[in-house]
């Protein structure tokens, strides 16, 4: 995994948190999984190609999800299930796009599918070239996490000076 | 915040829009944010495709469109838009904010560009803009970023 990817990721959770839930965020536990991701409850995915591939999973339990919507909803508390799957997907969009218009600035260019509600108990395993880092977000409506797998694709593979994490 | 509402110069009729946004989340809020300045939701579409559909039965006077989005993409969709309709006034609204994303919405005929999460102040301001010869109070050039 490289720091020069994720960094982008974790900026962007970070600020996009902020504005959209009123509240500073904090970053509680980073780990790194090898084995098969298991969603926590309400799970958005967005899947990137191009100079990079891979896939970021934005995941929250339901309470948090639930809180979250109604928040973003100008306090409806009676946000249907398909308006609080939405809402995590628009937020997983929201980070994700932000993050990309980083890199995409930077001169890495990819392409972000729209996000897809991720309901597969298992997600994208890890493997020696795409290891999911798994980030947790402290905010005042629940805790959110952020997984990230990707790597660059072979054709950038080569190109020297990229920071390991 | 309170908005002074947006209305057309000509009937005094609220400025309608077309929301594009493959994201019910999204199109909710964005209308939301419209109904606070006075807009009228004129449609609302979730693809690229079905915009141009609505955009040819309701002509409204402002169309939002977001960029990531299946079947026809936002930006493609505008341009396709913009050739069928070259009145048509296109504000892109999207997370995805590169540079390079920006000057191509531009090219095929978006009119603006605001970034996701919408500020509603950034919004409001650059609808008075694109539609400066259009309403009652439009704003100038060096208060839209």
């Amino acid at each position: 995994m490289k720091m020069e990817l994720i960094q982008p990721f974790i900026n962007s959770a970070d600020a996009v948190l902020a504005q959209s839930l009123g509240s500073d965020t904090q970053i509680g536990d980073v780990s790194m999984e090898e084995e098969v991701y298991r969603r926590k409850g309400v799970a958005a995915m967005v899947t990137i190609s191009g100079d990079i591939e891979g896939r970021v999973i934005f995941d929250m339990d339901s309470a948090t999800a639930a809180r979250v919507a109604a928040y973003l909803a100008g306090g409806d508390a009676e946000g249907s299930s398909e308006l609080v799957s939405e809402t995590v997907c628009e937020l997983a969009n929201m980070v994700v796009g932000s993050a990309v218009t980083s890199l995409n600035d930077q001169g890495v260019h990819f392409k972000i599918s729209p996000p897809e509600l991720h309901t597969a108990e298992q997600g994208l395993g890890g493997t020696e070239d795409t290891e999911a880092l798994v980030m947790c977000f402290h905010t005042r409506n629940g805790d959110l996490y952020m997984n990230i797998a990707m790597r660059y694709n072979r054709r950038r593979r080569s190109e020297p000076s990229l920071l390991q994490v | 915040m309170q908005y002074d509402s947006l209305v057309r110069t000509d009937n005094g009729q609220p400025v309608r829009c077309l929301i594009v946004d493959d994201s019910i989340f999204a199109r909710k809020n964005l209308a939301k944010l419209l109904q606070s300045f006075g807009c009228a939701v004129a449609g609302e579409a979730s693809d690229g495709c079905a915009a141009l559909e609505q955009y040819d039965r309701l002509l409204p006077d402002l169309v939002l469109m977001d960029i990531t989005m299946p079947q026809l993409e936002g930006i493609e969709a505008a341009e396709r838009l913009v050739r069928h309709h070259p009145d048509a006034r296109v504000v892109m609204v999207s997370s995805v904010g590169c540079q390079e994303n920006i000057i191509a919405a531009l090219q095929r005929g978006a009119r603006h560009f605001v970034h996701k999460p919408v500020k509603p102040e950034v919004l409001y301001e650059v609808i008075r803009y694109v539609l400066a010869d259009a309403i009652a109070s439009p704003v100038t050039p060096e208060h839209v970023q």
